[in-house]
């Protein structure tokens, strides 16, 4: 049963729940692990009789295969997790994408390697989010850096792993996921469904072209539908052999992404046109954002996704500054395709503020480094 | 319906070895399935990785070809998102029993409505030989180059043990019991489990004296045990030592509550 639309005061894992009901999740496997169980509890409560299922399985890759299946039959599906989770949930990842699966994996980042620090937030799964399986492929990931983007973000993971049919993230971190804080629902939330084969809908899904994305055989209908994640034919027939089936799918499972940048992704810009920019996302942003709200001589572009690379953002912000500073909570992992795309766009310096650990960068450190930059 | 209304002859030809067991376990399936009047149309298949769990790409109907080891819980998410489709896992003994054998133990534990049918060669095929957790104790494969010094699982035991509300093992040698325990498995609510000990001529067969499939067909005959007779003989160690005796028959037939029962699931998809 969905929440009524309005106000409420809760955590970052439950808004996160509340969102995936918004959007009409139905079928949710899960495994406990810190910091990001509440999301499972809170679904345990909430998809039961004729709401949907959940399901706590035996590890998580059982979750993900399970929340793959559980797609074919039809259902929005979704699964939560943390970092040793979202490891163990990599082969399965990589087989959403090749067979097209819409799936929504939760990722409450915690610091890592291994076992790490469970209850303390981490970015450090920002590069494992993209290229975790083996193999090319493009994934779609948003970062929340708040309670009611908790909230609003897991709506459109939901969103756009059933337009595009891609295994899709919501990269949360232990801080935005256990932070208290207002969370209104609004009245009207836009849910795109995924252009379903044999039915016409008026639904955005069904504004892409067949060729990018095929319409999704569900289970069940009569479609005799063939589903692999060996190198396939359109028809699904298996040709692990034919280096042009592969090369063709492959390519059009990258493109379908990549070409559809602006359409996915999402951003906020404070104080556009400072000589000083910062570039972050998630809890890391937390600090750059207060200070950009007191110094006008600072500026702020927070990413809200990820990935696909939002390039034309960086690109516009880094076209018009002297310098930017990249803030993370992790060892510099976006700061990478950051720095290559502001210096082809004209932008002279580009630093790195890197903090792990558990805490995010806090308003005083970023200014210390805004400070050494010379930026004030 | 005809077999090849069953089976896609348009995937045809299939990734089989002449003499492989697995074509005597479809056409069993094929006739229990046909047998009982159930409809494609309302019947999903998945399968794992490897030779057996190939199958389900070659039935007319919805299949998902998965992961290696992961059938059980890609087939757990499907049959609660649709649980008016009729859900069939096609797995072998490496798929089942050594990478998934956590999947495995822990879908007979949960119940849920599925068939699954192991087709146990005792060796991983697909990859061209190595031991598997089901080859013999002392059998040759390209990983036991002297021998295998670990002894076998025991599926159908390990089945029971997990709380499956149906189990059986068979030999292809012993076709219209394998097809009998199909069709009960089909109708079974519940997780069903029916294990087949089949032939692989060319990677297990080759390697350990038995290159021509009948070899291996005779041998599953004199080496079968029907586990209600041995029991009466009160034999204490029958276990699946090939070296020795097969067990087969049926293990348990059992009503447990299924998972969908318990939890009263209504169509999600």
């Amino acid at each position: 049963m969905k929440t009524q639309p309005g106000e409420y005061f809760i955590q970052g894992n439950e808004a996160c729940v509340e969102g995936a009901i918004a959007a009409g999740v139905r079928f949710f496997a899960g495994y406990p692990i810190t910091p990001s169980t509440e999301i499972a509890e809170g679904l345990a409560r909430r998809l039961t009789g004729d709401d949907g299922v959940f399901l706590q399985m035996e590890d998580e890759i059982a979750c993900i295969s399970a929340v793959i299946g559980a797609s074919w039959g039809g259902a929005k599906s979704m699964t939560a997790t943390s970092g040793p989770g979202f490891s163990l949930m990599q082969e399965a990842i990589g087989y959403a994408a090749m067979s097209e699966t819409p799936v929504v994996i939760v990722n409450v980042m915690r610091g890592g390697p291994s076992t790490g620090q469970p209850t303390r937030a981490s970015q450090g799964d920002v590069m494992q989010t993209k290229w975790g399986s083996h193999g090319d492929y493009q994934v779609i990931a948003f970062a929340p850096a708040s309670v009611q983007e908790m909230f609003d973000l897991t709506v459109e993971t939901f969103n756009y792993a059933e337009k595009y049919r891609v295994p899709a993230f919501l990269l949360s971190d232990a801080e935005v996921g256990h932070m208290r804080g207002l969370l209104t629902i609004p009245d009207k939330i836009r849910i795109v469904n995924r252009k379903e084969k044999g039915v016409k809908r008026s639904d955005e899904a069904y504004d892409i072209s067949d060729e990018l994305v095929h319409p999704f055989p569900v289970f069940g209908k009569g479609h005799k539908t063939m589903i692999t994640g060996m190198t396939h034919a359109e028809d699904s027939r298996i040709e692990p052999e034919d280096s042009k089936i592969h090369q063709e799918l492959v390519t059009r499972l990258s493109e379908k992404v990549l070409m559809n940048r602006k359409d996915i992704n999402k951003w906020d810009v404070m104080c556009p046109g400072s000589k000083t920019m910062v570039v972050s996302y998630g809890a890391a942003s937390l600090g750059a954002m207060e200070v950009a709200a007191q110094d006008d001589r600072i500026g702020l572009l927070r990413l809200k996704s990820i990935w696909p690379f939002p390039e034309e953002p960086v690109a516009e912000i880094a076209s018009q500054c002297d310098r930017i500073l990249v803030c993370e909570m992790n060892l510099g992992q976006l700061y990478g395709d950051i720095k290559r795309v502001a210096l082809e766009a004209g932008c002279r310096k580009v630093e790195l503020l890197s903090k792990i650990g558990g805490d995010p960068p806090t308003p005083s450190e970023v200014r210390h480094k805004l400070h050494e930059m010379g930026a004030i | 319906m005809e077999l090849f209304d069953f089976y896609r002859k348009d995937r045809w030809p299939h990734v089989f070895c002449p003499g492989c067991g697995n074509g005597t376990v479809m056409n069993c399936f094929y006739r229990a399935f046909n047998d009982l009047g159930l409809s494609l149309d309302r019947t999903a298949f998945v399968g794992g990785i490897g030779c057996s769990s190939r199958i389900p790409l070659y039935i007319n109907s919805d299949a998902l070809h998965t992961t290696h080891g992961r059938a059980i819980a890609f087939a757990t998410g499907l049959k609660l998102a649709s649980p008016e489709l009729k859900v069939v896992v096609f797995t072998g003994d490496g798929d089942l029993g050594a990478i998934g054998g956590n999947h495995f133990v822990n879908g007979c534990r949960r119940n849920l409505d599925m068939t699954v049918i192991c087709i146990n060669n005792n060796i991983y095929g697909m990859t061209g030989g190595q031991a598997s957790i089901t080859t013999p104790h002392d059998f040759m494969s390209t990983t036991t180059p002297t021998g295998n010094k670990e002894y076998p699982f025991d599926l159908a035991e390990i089945a029971v043990a997990a709380g499956a509300n149906y189990v059986a093992r068979w030999t292809t040698r012993q076709v219209h019991e394998l097809t009998k325990s199909i069709k009960t498995a089909l109708q079974k609510k519940g997780f069903a489990f029916v294990e087949i000990v089949a032939q692989c001529p060319t990677n297990f067969g080759r390697r350990n004296k038995m290159a021509d499939p009948t070899q291996l067909l005779d041998w599953f005959k004199e080496s079968s045990v029907r586990r209600d007779k041995a029991r009466a003989a009160a034999v204490d160690h029958v276990d699946l030592n090939l070296a020795g005796q097969i067990t087969v028959g049926e293990f348990v037939d059992r009503n447990r509550e299924s998972y969908e029962e318990l939890i009263g699931v209504v169509k999600h998809g």
